[in-house]
């Protein structure tokens, strides 16, 4: 079965180390499973390098001493910042980026459904092509908004502040956004559907409670 | 039916009506053999649809390529107007929004028409078989012809389907 | 027989000089997408972009299937550039299982993106050919791509969904001979990318088609947040490769390609320049690549993420293409984000399209580099 695994990596049905049995044995056994079949037996979270890249924290310095509290900055990695704000300071965070930074546009908005917090999570990933310094960079700018149970897109509270002044290129990211989410932009001029079908009227597709066929 | 005939206004569709029931008495009275004699027109010259649906395409434009060469079996190349088309060849994913224009441009087409399902997304949804926005399969939209399975087929297994419609074709009724 | 007309489609005539055209999704000179375009006698008044019709909801069935059961998978948005595609995706996936690349693997990995970037180029080039009228640019790049398809094909042992990259590295060893067959084909399709200069760069039927058409500033590229050959094409010099260099880029010798037009010419030559480009690449790599070695770091059976997020990007044939993975402990990832070139470059398709000729309309929006299945996902 060892060769199975050797040659596509993927656990197959017929294989008697399937992930089923693997996770019903205690920690040593699995681990003494696999090595017996010749696997790595890694753990599961990498460790990753301590140091903070110095440039990239100067950036984030930036970020904090101006707006203190109002910003968290969740990690400083290399060439990847990510900072998360409230809704309401957002746009103010985004023209500071935008204009003390040097960060010009946006590559891409993506919406990530927290059902147990009750939040949705708008993630900006932000990116220069004009500073030299900051082809690099990519700086993910998050916030969070208010999930309903029973969502009506563009009526309820889910809803928070159009970038797209900032950040032109956001335009149809944030459409994007609004049908997979329903998180509605206040102040885009466009916030009309985009990839699903002009019928549509379940509720918006990436949320968690909706489900695929057969799961 | 005379009158209509001499009338300016209905007198195209009469004629036309004429010209069918003639052809439908011919047809009757010869039979077989001109049965043969259409047909043999019609498996040479199917003109396909320009309707891309998903990446399929990719394949079929490979197939029209020098080293395929779809057209020497008589498959000429997807373009022109859907009006003049007898071969609809659904490349790959029907999702919702793309379903009632398929079926649009299926009516649009004139009679007689094909339709090779291409892919396994065409047959059966394939890899979107659980996706919210793809349809599992095209026979709930169109009546297909020839299943050509593959994810993507090969520009040789579409060959060899449309190879399997000319057959279809050569066997079926004139008119 | 009047078809009920579904919803959404607009046939209404606006006022008496503007009038609606419904461009795809059946039309000879419109992908898988449609285009609402007014039109006031032969200019575009407004054009506004309706893609979504092979929407297939990617991202959510990724959140339903482990990380190799994702392979196959997420390669299917663009399958004649199924290596660039799932690049990024094995950098993401190997940077939250914290997996190491044998050096073998990642010359092996830039062959094989740069061999497919050259096929999707061909592809792309031979539809802007025929979507132009020009009949022998359709036959010539889809005769030669083959060429290049038999490569990938002894490599990864399908014709165009290879899933030949797997995070880990790749997927097998490099086919016996192979450096000798594709020296060969690089050879050759240098030599035939210089015919192309004459018969179709060079034609003044397309230079009259397309010099001066569509054209897009480099503040408005910088700011509609354009990538890839549109990108370059306005003058910025931004190729991720270069900038922020992944696996063994750096020690590659090859030059960014970057014009100053930025006009529908422009947009269409540089992917073209980019492929003597891709040809420097591989000899390159195939001189520089360990001659033997693993090629695949095993990854043990169903591997978990972390609580962790990335974000990794690369250049592929239409720009920048980035994937967001959020995990969560689980086997399968809690959110994928596909960024993708296509998707980006939309922006640009109402803006250049804006006082248009209409029948400039297939050179300005097939030289965006658009391939809707990847905008779509």
């Amino acid at each position: 079965m060892s060769s199975e695994y050797e040659k596509d990596g993927q656990p197959s049905k017929t294989a008697d180390a399937s992930p089923e049995d693997a996770n019903s044995l205690s920690k040593d056994e699995t681990k003494k499973f696999y090595e017996d079949k010749g696997i790595d037996f890694s753990p599961d979270s990498p460790i990753r390098p301590k140091p903070i890249p110095p440039f990239e924290k100067s950036i984030s310095d930036k970020i904090a001493s101006k707006f203190g509290s109002k910003v968290n900055i969740d990690y400083v990695r290399p060439s990847r910042i990510r900072i998360s704000t409230k809704k309401e300071d957002i746009l103010d965070v985004a023209f500071f980026i935008r204009d003390e930074l040097g960060y010009d546009h946006a590559e891409s908005v993506a919406g990530v459904d927290y059902p147990d917090s009750k939040e949705i999570e708008v993630v900006y990933h932000l990116g220069s092509y004009t500073d030299e310094k900051l082809v690099t960079q990519v700086l993910a700018l998050a916030t969070r908004v208010p999930r309903e149970e029973i969502p009506n897109p563009g009526k309820d509270s889910t809803r928070m502040t159009s970038l797209r002044e900032v950040f032109y290129s956001v335009e149809f990211h944030e459409r994007e956004c609004f049908e997979m989410f329903g998180v509605y932009f206040e102040g885009h001029p466009d916030n009309r559907r985009l990839l699903l079908p002009e019928d549509w009227a379940d509720i918006p597709p990436f949320r968690k409670d909706f489900k695929i066929k057969g799961r | 039916m005379l009158k209509e005939f001499f009338n300016q206004e209905t007198a195209p569709h009469a004629t036309n009506v004429l010209v069918g029931k003639l052809g439908e008495v011919l047809v009757k009275a010869i039979g077989k053999p001109l049965d043969y004699a259409i047909n043999w027109g019609r498996i040479w010259s199917l003109w396909p649809v320009h309707l891309e649906t998903a990446c399929c395409s990719v394949e079929f434009g490979a197939a029209s390529s020098p080293r395929y060469d779809v057209e020497r079996f008589g498959i000429i190349e997807a373009f022109g107007s859907l009006r003049q088309c007898d071969l609809i060849v659904v490349m790959g994913t029907i999702t919702r929004k793309m379903a009632p224009r398929l079926r649009m441009v299926y009516d649009q087409m004139p009679d007689p028409k094909y339709v090779i399902a291409m892919g396994a997304c065409a047959i059966t949804g394939g890899l979107y078989f659980d996706s919210y926005n793809v349809l599992p399969g095209i026979d709930g939209v169109l009546p297909v012809d020839v299943y050509v399975p593959g994810c993507p087929p090969r520009p040789e297994t579409l060959i060899q389907g449309c190879m399997l419609l000319q057959e279809k074709i050569k066997r079926m009724k004139g008119a | 027989m009047a078809t009920q007309l579904p919803p959404g489609i607009q046939l209404e005539k606006v006022d008496d000089r503007i009038m609606t055209l419904n461009v795809g999704p059946q039309h000879p000179g419109s992908g898988h997408m449609r285009l609402i375009i007014k039109v006031d006698g032969d200019y575009i008044v407004s054009c506004d972009p309706d893609p979504g019709y092979v929407h297939r909801g990617e991202e959510k069935m990724a959140e339903y299937r482990n990380y190799i059961q994702n392979i196959p998978h997420l390669e299917r948005p663009v399958i004649h550039d199924s290596c660039n595609i799932l690049y990024p995706y094995c950098l993401a996936v190997e940077e939250l299982l914290g997996i190491e690349v044998p050096e073998r693997a990642k010359y092996i990995r830039v062959i094989a993106s740069e061999l497919n970037r050259c096929i999707y180029t061909l592809y792309w080039l031979a539809i802007y050919g025929i979507f132009l009228g020009h009949s022998t640019m359709f036959m010539w790049p889809a005769g030669d791509r083959e060429l290049f398809i038999d490569l990938l094909e002894a490599m990864s042992g399908a014709r165009v969904t290879h899933a030949y990259l797997v995070p880990g590295g790749v997927r097998n060893d490099l086919p016996a001979n192979f450096e000798e067959r594709c020296l060969r084909q690089v050879d050759y399709l240098e030599k035939r990318l210089k015919e192309y200069q004459s018969i179709f760069y060079k034609n003044p039927i397309l230079i009259s088609r397309t010099e001066g058409t569509g054209i897009l500033s480099r503040t408005d590229a910088i700011r509609l947040g354009t990538t890839g050959s549109v990108l370059r094409a306005s003058g910025v010099d931004y190729d991720i490769r270069k900038k922020e260099p992944y696996d063994v880029y750096e020690n590659l010798d090859f030059e960014t390609v970057v014009r100053k037009e930025g006009d529908s010419y422009a947009r269409s030559y540089i992917p073209y320049l980019e492929m003597f480009e891709s040809c420097r690449i591989i000899r390159d790599a195939i001189r520089k690549m360990p001659k033997s070695g693993s090629v695949r770091t095993k990854l043990k059976p169903n591997p978990k993420g972390g609580n962790d997020e990335v974000y990794k990007r690369v250049e592929s044939g239409r720009g920048s293409l980035g994937y967001y993975i959020v995990s969560n402990n689980r086997p399968e990832p809690y959110r994928v984000k596909i960024s993708v070139g296509s998707f980006r470059n939309l922006i640009c398709m109402p803006y250049l399209l804006k006082g248009e000729l209409l029948g400039n309309m297939p050179s300005v929006y097939w030289g965006l580099n658009y391939w809707p299945v990847e905008a779509d996902r």
